[in-house]
């Protein structure tokens, strides 16, 4: 009997694109996040090329605000598995000193992340950059391309995709415009756990829950890790057991409360909420149709 | 709800996960008129078996105030881009993921109307099954004849004819049993040019109500008559997988994988077939013959590996091979063609150009192409009329000549080696989708012996004909020149003798007799004449041997 799961349907999937990618285009590039889907994107990416290294590089737009254990992961993982790590900073915003509660998210965002990842793109001269982005993540998202075109400024026209069928991905691109790649578009945050699971793929510790210093504001659990962070009159960080369920900069990424210290309780947990990811990004919140607005201007 | 994926009190974690890897995969596309309730239906999917979450419900909840619905209005979950949600329509193909106890499930969410066939067939072309919506008010409609057109040039082999808004029709079972036998009926003559009989897909109706739920993922009590699973029960259980395992060995290769000296091998995705160590390849275009030493994975080696798996394949004699390359199983190796013909979308606002250069992505490959015939199928008749422009979603049959051969497969028995699209070089826009029928010009991969009619056949893309037109000299040479465009193999013979004749039957060719004799009733504008007697030449199918 011939069949495959879905994760090994998965899996033959994203590795074809990965392979497609590296086929057609001269100077690609993996944008690397340092989270759970970054970690199973470098994963089909080991596949993909064995027993070949990754051919391309990895870059990693930091902020300036990402937790301290995502550093070290990042540090240390990327030379362990043996690929090229390239980290990008927007110095000079971050000189300036560019940040979520003086500029607002989406300013903040839009300096740190979205203009510096553009800059990185275009110092690397890459004509195709790889995203962890799945479909299921957003509503806008479930929209997108797995080759996604975007014009000479980096800009993301969500009338103008190119149809894609089957599996023959339209790769041509004049000078200056470049394809953003996205190999993980039809897994959901259900698959990448089970693969992580499944493969021992090591991801950030943050995603375990564990006993932390949190400020505690409405429902949310925000990290006083960085000292940017404004104090209400009297508030004091509490000890809390908690997790991240995504990872992103820690003055705008909440934790969730949980117990979920080993894959299967996280995977348990998931199952057993009703709520999207992105929900405990604030980041999002800013108005309806956030996310599109981000991506029609160029971010990831 | 016995789909939903409830947690128990008593569950177990593992056990969970052991039943998730046996758990495959499902991909299926939807299509339905603006008003059939399309999203809703997907919206009630996802929310009765759970799989829409909390924040999403409470931001649509907030995002339809604007709109006039019930309490949760369903079609928002599944409303993506801001610009619908202004229009209040679906504009684009977007991807949606839900799972059951049983299986994972992606649907191909693709809008209905009518000029966005461009979607509908981008969304078929990853699925294996294919909903069609009709509005039990309005039976079927020719929205729902298209969609069913496009699920089967798409080579979809099982369709859910799903009708909905059964609550509008007070449950009839009159109602549902009048739509299905009008469905059927139109149906039976939905066969595509060029089609292998038993090519039909297989249809399961269900009468449901996605609004209230009815049949949707639990059997509804309103409609008792009706016997058959729900649409849920039914994707849960329905036989999944393309067949592209069964098929013959077919292996594109990707990249070369060489780390080192003593290492190399063909990274790919198996497009059909199986295949394992000590089995006989054709490495293609060379024709090499070799046979596969091993199944490399960054897991270890494979004893097998089949359809869709990447892997990577290293081989006993070190080859020439790269990119755009393909091994195949010796038993049955596929075409090898330059001249083929193919059923093709047009996806671009730019019309398709028989004097333009286009580029052909096939496989791994990419070839300069032009396409030197077309004809235009109109969906409502089925028929086809030769054109010498395409426009945007609409359908037709093409010859394409294309730099050097490409190796395939007809698209009907293999998608992954069937399938191309053609790509606007000026624009960088995906212009065309394409599904190959058959050769035109075959290269036999070691032709011997003498030529056979059907080798004949093949090259020419038709069979031997005699047209005897009586004096009409201009429209025999009008008639020899849109012959002769179209790639036939065609003369015109002055004096007609039975001797001359008749070798050029065996010679596989169309003679234009013109003398006494004159065998068709025609009209007297030579166009008008030429175009009858070209239509009803590739009307009635040569390869079954009839014609004029």
């Amino acid at each position: 009997m011939h069949r495959l799961s879905h994760l090994q349907t998965l899996e033959a999937e994203s590795i074809h694109i990965l392979r497609e990618v590296a086929g057609e285009f001269q100077n690609p590039v993996m944008l690397y996040s340092i989270g759970k889907d970054s970690s199973v994107m470098l994963r089909l990416a080991q596949k993909a090329f064995y027993p070949a290294p990754i051919p391309f590089p990895v870059l990693h737009v930091d902020t300036g605000y990402k937790f301290k254990e995502m550093i070290e992961f990042r540090d240390s993982y990327t030379a362990q598995i043996g690929v090229r790590l390239i980290v990008h900073q927007n110095r000079e915003a971050i000189d300036a000193g560019a940040d979520p509660f003086r500029l607002g998210t989406s300013k903040c965002c839009g300096l740190l992340k979205t203009q510096s990842l553009l800059d990185a793109l275009r110092a690397g001269g890459y004509d195709a950059a790889f995203g962890g982005a799945r479909r299921d993540e957003e509503k806008s998202r479930a929209k997108e391309r797995i080759y996604s075109f975007r014009d000479a400024r980096g800009q993301w026209d969500p009338k103008n995709q190119r149809p894609e069928l089957w599996n023959l991905y339209n790769g041509r691109i004049d000078p200056g415009e470049s394809i953003r790649v996205f190999p993980l578009s039809n897994w959901t945050e259900l698959d990448v756990w089970e693969y992580i699971h499944a493969e021992s793929i090591p991801v950030v510790p943050l995603y375990f829950a564990k006993e932390r210093w949190m400020f505690e504001r409405g429902g949310s659990l925000i990290s006083p890790e960085q000292s940017i962070i404004p104090r209400l009159p009297g508030e004091k960080p509490k000890l809390v057991r908690c997790r991240m369920r995504s990872l992103g900069c820690s003055p705008c990424t909440g934790a969730i409360y949980s117990d979920a210290d080993t894959i299967p309780k996280i995977i348990e947990e998931i199952i057993g909420f009703r709520r999207s990811e992105r929900e405990n990004r604030v980041i999002d919140h800013d108005q309806d149709g956030s996310m599109e607005i981000k991506k029609r201007e160029g971010y990831f | 709800m016995a789909a939903a994926q409830e947690i128990p009190l008593n569950f177990e974690i593992e056990q969970f996960l052991a039943g998730e890897r046996a758990k495959d995969l499902l991909r299926f596309s939807t299509a339905g008129s603006v008003d059939d309730g399309k999203s809703t239906l997907i919206g009630r999917l996802l929310y009765d078996s759970q799989n829409v979450y909390e924040d999403q419900i409470r931001s649509v909840t907030k995002a339809s105030v604007n709109r006039s619905a019930g309490a949760i209005d369903f079609s928002l979950l599944t409303d993506g881009l801001r610009a619908e949600r202004e229009q209040g329509i679906t504009i684009d193909v977007a991807y949606r993921y839900f799972a059951t106890a049983r299986r994972k499930f992606i649907i191909a969410d693709t809008p209905g109307h009518e000029q966005y066939t461009r979607n509908m067939a981008t969304g078929a072309s990853t699925a294996e099954l294919a909903i069609i919506l009709i509005d039990a008010r309005k039976g079927v409609l020719p929205q729902s004849r298209r969609h069913s057109f496009i699920a089967s040039l798409l080579g979809i082999r099982r369709l859910i004819v799903a009708v909905n808004k059964m609550d509008l029709v007070g449950y009839s079972r009159e109602v549902f049993e009048r739509i299905r036998a009008e469905y059927s009926a139109w149906s039976a003559h939905l066969v595509l040019p060029g089609a292998r009989p038993g090519a039909h897909p297989s249809t399961y109706f269900v009468p449901l109500s996605a609004l209230e739920g009815d049949n949707v993922v639990d059997r509804s009590a309103n409609m008792p008559w009706f016997e058959g699973p729900s649409l849920l029960e039914y994707l849960e259980t329905v036989e999944t997988g393309d067949g592209s395992a069964a098929g013959a060995f077919r292996f594109p290769v990707q990249r070369v994988i060489r780390p080192d000296q003593d290492f190399r091998g063909y990274a790919g995705q198996i497009a059909s077939g199986v295949v394992r160590p000590g089995d006989e390849i054709y490495a293609l275009p060379s024709g090499q013959r070799s046979r596969v030493r091993a199944i490399t994975t960054f897991d270890g080696d494979l004893a097998e590996a089949f359809a869709p798996m990447s892997v990577t394949l290293s081989l006993d004699r070190e080859l020439d091979l790269s990119r755009g390359d393909m091994l195949a199983g010796v038993e049955e190796p596929p075409s090898a063609a330059a001249h083929f013909e193919t059923r093709i979308v047009w996806l671009n606002e730019r019309p398709l150009d028989l004097n333009r250069r286009y580029l052909l992505k096939h496989t791994t490959q990419l070839v300069s192409a032009r396409i030197v015939a077309a004809a235009r199928t109109d969906i409502r008749t089925l028929q086809s009329e030769p054109v010498s422009e395409l426009q945007l979603n609409e359908i037709g049959t093409v010859e394409i000549e294309t730099s050097k051969p490409l190796f395939f497969d007809a698209y009907e028995s293999s998608r992954g080696t069937g399938s191309l699209i053609l790509i606007d070089p000026e624009t960088n826009a995906t212009a065309g989708a394409g599904m190959i029928v058959k050769a035109v010009a075959a290269r036999p991969l070691r032709p011997s012996g003498p030529v056979t009619a059907v080798e004949r056949r093949a090259r020419y893309g038709h069979g031997p004909a005699v047209i005897a037109l009586g004096e009409r000299e201009n429209l025999a040479a009008l008639l020899e020149r849109r012959l002769f465009d179209r790639g036939c193999a065609v003369t015109v013979l002055r004096q007609p003798e039975e001797a001359a004749l008749s070798a050029l039957h065996a010679a596989g060719m169309i003679a234009i007799a013109l003398g006494p004799e004159a065998d068709l009733e025609l009209a007297s504008d030579d166009a008008a004449a030429a175009s009858e007697i070209i239509e009803r030449l590739f009307a009635e199918k040569w390869e079954t041997g009839g014609g004029i």
